[in-house]
């Protein structure tokens, strides 16, 4: 009987320590915005306290009302956060698509969308919106959901910790909340992809640290003697992003009742920690996290075993270990020792074989199925999603030697290579599990319609297309020409007349980011529809869709 | 093969498998970055740096809190068409001072390295307040409601404080001078002595002079704007070491 009773007990302190956090945070807030004399820090600190206090509220009603009711059910898996999950995912992508979209206009037509008395609106404020929402509110709720998702299946139990997870979903958006309203007010400390202030960061590690204990706690009770393969993926992710996030926010607060901060590196230091960290978000958010997705999603949904087992294994730790040296090919003929550049060169160009390696272990992983690139749209995208890995992780190591560097560093190339990467990769992968998950969490029997999953496919591929052509030209084009020489031994163009012969590609790269937001789009219709439990005309399906059992166990 | 057959181990144990992971991922970085605080030739010897004046820093925080740096890099590399277009090619120690760097990833707009000096304060208010006034290809966004914006410096002390803290060396004086410094930049009407004494002051610091610009910025010499600050910090961007005498020694920079 105590057995059986201890349980909820335990799930019950969950409850009390998330509580107890979040008080702690509310007060402190409290404390922040009765002392502060920074205005864009009163309106941080005011947010904190309605959030936390909202949180309070909210847990303690529902708290109160569980009495003895077994709410943490150990027999039951959590998916209800992952609900949520999947749908702020694809609410933040839709964000941050369209954050997008408005600074490729303000780049193309800069008289239409520029006002002069609306600041905030600026690019400089925008980009650093637009990159963050869509790499940690789309790609981290995505990592977040399918994690919480796949570590319950392939450990055949609920997630750890009880009210952790919700600490962990909710804490998280608290997060996005912060750091996108900060960039639009001003609150940045310059450091790309890692520009939220000091307490922002502070809050972000509270919330990962939760995170982690969650999934490693989640792996400590599970029911499977092996940890699958996805969940190495997913681990190397969480740990590497705490290290990175960590050591690349090591910061002087100038008041602990004010926004701003003096990073404790300067410089050269600086530049190389911002690299390591900036590349290895890459690295290890927008790869390993999404490699993980590719291991238990493609197989699940081919209903195929993975490939190679020993592939996984070789390209997983010769992965994690080369990509962390990759950051100095972001600061080739810099102030760097040339040392650094050589040694981030160099094992950038080796990463090109682990990452192939995982791109053909989850190709692979289709023998025997090839037919469902045809008839199962959601496959196909995905399966393209790791061609778009190839591509990207073939031109990264190009771009990384020096003397193709020279050319493409400081151009659009290097916005191109970002958005195949993150369009096609990141994005495609997502949507793929996105689409598998809506139906088997809602417990429907397919999706509302396969013709729009088409639809997404070609607009959203198609979109992707004119976006990487077009920058490739703008790219090299402006590189070569800001090292044309004439006749008579001068600079031929002028900076600004380089920046006027990119009109054509900005326009074209509008409309390539304007086509994939409406993918996009198409794919949050047919979400609501799927989770609704709608249907389309029986035409929209006559496609073959697998439809995967609820059953966890995966094949070996 | 036996190492394979050894991962299982690893597969069975979480917490092994954990700091294996950390294990692997921490060797790169620490062979990169740890050689970089210790090794001496990694910044070279050079005069005239000096900490930024209370106005620059203000400026340069503007700079920051803009996004500048999302279009405009500071780091001019060696390559001939980029010192022919920018000037000399930038030091490591020209950004020892930095907290954080500004060095940048993509030129939307050109290099900023050594704009300083460049144009003149006015053109750098126009073409701020509307980029296209000046150059009418310009794709930058205006920055027009710098100029309506007080510059609040209340904590600027508290800022000198929190940069000695990570390193720079700005003295007691600088610190408790900051505000008055900061005023006595930017317009020089008001108080001659405390102008001498912010002279006075950096130029020790840089050991070379006339690197500190003291003017009205924005065109309204009875406010202190955002604008003022901006200008100050943009005007002064790679100009502290003097090219005509400096003469790259170690091997290392000389690239």
């Amino acid at each position: 009987m105590t057995a059986i009773a201890s349980p909820p007990a335990r799930s019950n302190t969950s409850i009390l320590t998330v509580g107890g956090l979040l008080a702690a945070v509310f007060l402190w807030s409290l404390f922040t915005v009765s002392q502060t004399s920074d205005i864009l820090m009163n309106v941080h600190a005011w947010m904190f306290v309605i959030l936390t206090g909202i949180g309070l509220a909210a847990l303690l009603i529902w708290g109160g009302s569980v009495q003895d009711r077994n709410v943490f059910d150990q027999t039951k898996y959590e998916d209800t956060v992952v609900k949520f999950g999947v749908a702020a995912s694809m609410f933040w992508g839709l964000v941050g698509f369209l954050v997008g979209i408005v600074i490729a206009l303000q780049l193309t037509w800069p008289n239409l969308f520029y006002f002069p008395e609306i600041g905030w609106l600026n690019f400089g404020r925008l980009r650093p919106l637009h990159t963050s929402a869509v790499i940690f509110a789309f790609g981290g709720n995505v990592l977040i959901a399918t994690s919480f998702y796949v570590v319950q299946r392939t450990c055949r139990t609920r997630l750890a910790g009880g009210m952790w997870p919700w600490f962990v979903f909710w804490g998280y958006q608290l997060f996005i909340a912060i750091a996108a309203t900060g960039y639009v007010i001003g609150v940045t400390q310059s450091k790309e992809y890692a520009e939220p202030e000091w307490y922002a960061d502070l809050w972000l590690t509270i919330v990962w640290v939760a995170y982690l204990l969650v999934f490693l706690g989640t792996i400590w009770k599970r029911k499977e003697p092996h940890i699958y393969v996805a969940n190495w993926f997913y681990l190397s992710f969480i740990v590497t992003i705490a290290m990175l996030h960590i050591v690349n926010n090591l910061s002087m607060p100038v008041s602990w009742t004010g926004t701003r901060s003096y990073s404790i590196y300067s410089g050269v230091q600086d530049a190389l920690t911002q690299w390591w960290y900036g590349h290895n978000a890459v690295g290890f958010f927008l790869t390993t996290g999404f490699l993980a997705i590719m291991y238990y999603f493609i197989p699940k949904r081919a209903n195929r075993p993975v490939y190679s087992y020993r592939l996984s294994i070789v390209h997983f730790w010769s992965l994690i270990f080369i990509y962390i040296w990759a950051g100095p090919h972001h600061l080739h003929y810099t102030a760097l020792p040339q040392w650094a550049q050589t040694l981030g060169m160099t094992f950038s160009v080796m990463l090109w074989m682990p990452s192939w390696g995982g791109m053909i272990n989850g190709v692979m992983t289709l023998s025997g199925a090839w037919d469902k690139l045809r008839t199962d749209p959601v496959i196909r995208m995905m399966i393209v999603s790791l061609a778009f890995y190839g591509m990207s992780t073939f031109e990264g190591p190009l771009m990384s030697v020096r003397a193709v560097n020279a050319l493409s560093h400081y151009t659009e190339w290097g916005i191109g290579h970002v958005h195949s990467g993150a369009l096609g990769w990141v994005g495609f992968i997502s949507f793929g599990a996105l689409y598998c998950l809506t139906p088997w969490l809602w417990k429907r029997p397919g999706l509302y319609s396969i013709r729009l999953v088409e639809w997404h496919f070609w607009v959203a591929t198609i979109g992707i297309l004119f976006y990487m052509i077009s920058m490739w030209f703008a790219g090299i084009m402006e590189g070569l020409m800001w090292r044309a020489y004439n006749e008579y031994g001068f600079l031929e163009y002028s900076f600004v007349e380089t920046v006027e012969a990119k009109h054509i590609s900005y326009i074209i790269r509008m409309l390539g980011g304007l086509m994939y937001f409406s993918g996009a789009a198409i794919m949050a219709y047919n979400l609501v529809r799927t989770a609704l439990g709608h249907t389309a005309s029986q035409s929209d399906n006559l496609a073959a869709e697998s439809r995967p059992s609820a059953a966890p166990a995966l094949a070996e | 093969m036996g190492l394979m057959n050894n991962h299982g181990i690893l597969e069975r144990h979480s917490l092994l498998l954990t700091v294996a992971i950390l294990v692997v991922v921490s060797i790169g970085g620490i062979i990169q970055m740890v050689p970089l605080f210790y090794m001496e030739n990694t910044i070279e010897k050079v005069d005239g740096m000096r900490p930024y004046t209370p106005l620059e820093l203000a400026g340069r925080d503007i700079y920051i809190r803009e996004g500048c740096y999302v279009c405009h890099s500071q780091m001019v590399r060696p390559l001939r068409d980029e010192v022919e277009r920018y000037g000399h090619y930038s030091l490591a120690a020209e950004s020892m001072y930095d907290h954080p760097f500004q060095w940048g990833s993509k030129r939307t707009g050109p290099d900023l390295a050594r704009v300083g000096g460049k144009y003149s304060v006015e053109w750098q208010v126009d073409h701020l307040v509307d980029p296209r006034s000046v150059v009418p290809e310009s794709v930058m966004p205006p920055y027009a409601f710098l100029l309506g914006n007080e510059l609040r410096f209340h904590d600027i002390a508290d800022k000198l404080t929190a940069q000695s803290m990570v390193g720079v060396p700005y003295t007691s004086e600088m610190i408790e001078n900051a505000a008055a410094d900061l005023i006595a930049q930017v317009d020089p009407d008001a108080d001659y002595d405390a102008q001498d004494a912010l002279l006075a002051r950096y130029t020790e610091a840089s050991g070379r002079e006339g690197t500190i610009l003291v003017r009205d910025y924005d065109g309204d010499p009875d406010r202190i704007t955002e604008m003022d600050a901006l200008v100050a910090y943009l005007q002064m961007t790679g100009t502290l070491v003097d090219f005509s005498v400096y003469e790259a020694d170690d091997l290392m920079n000389r690239r």
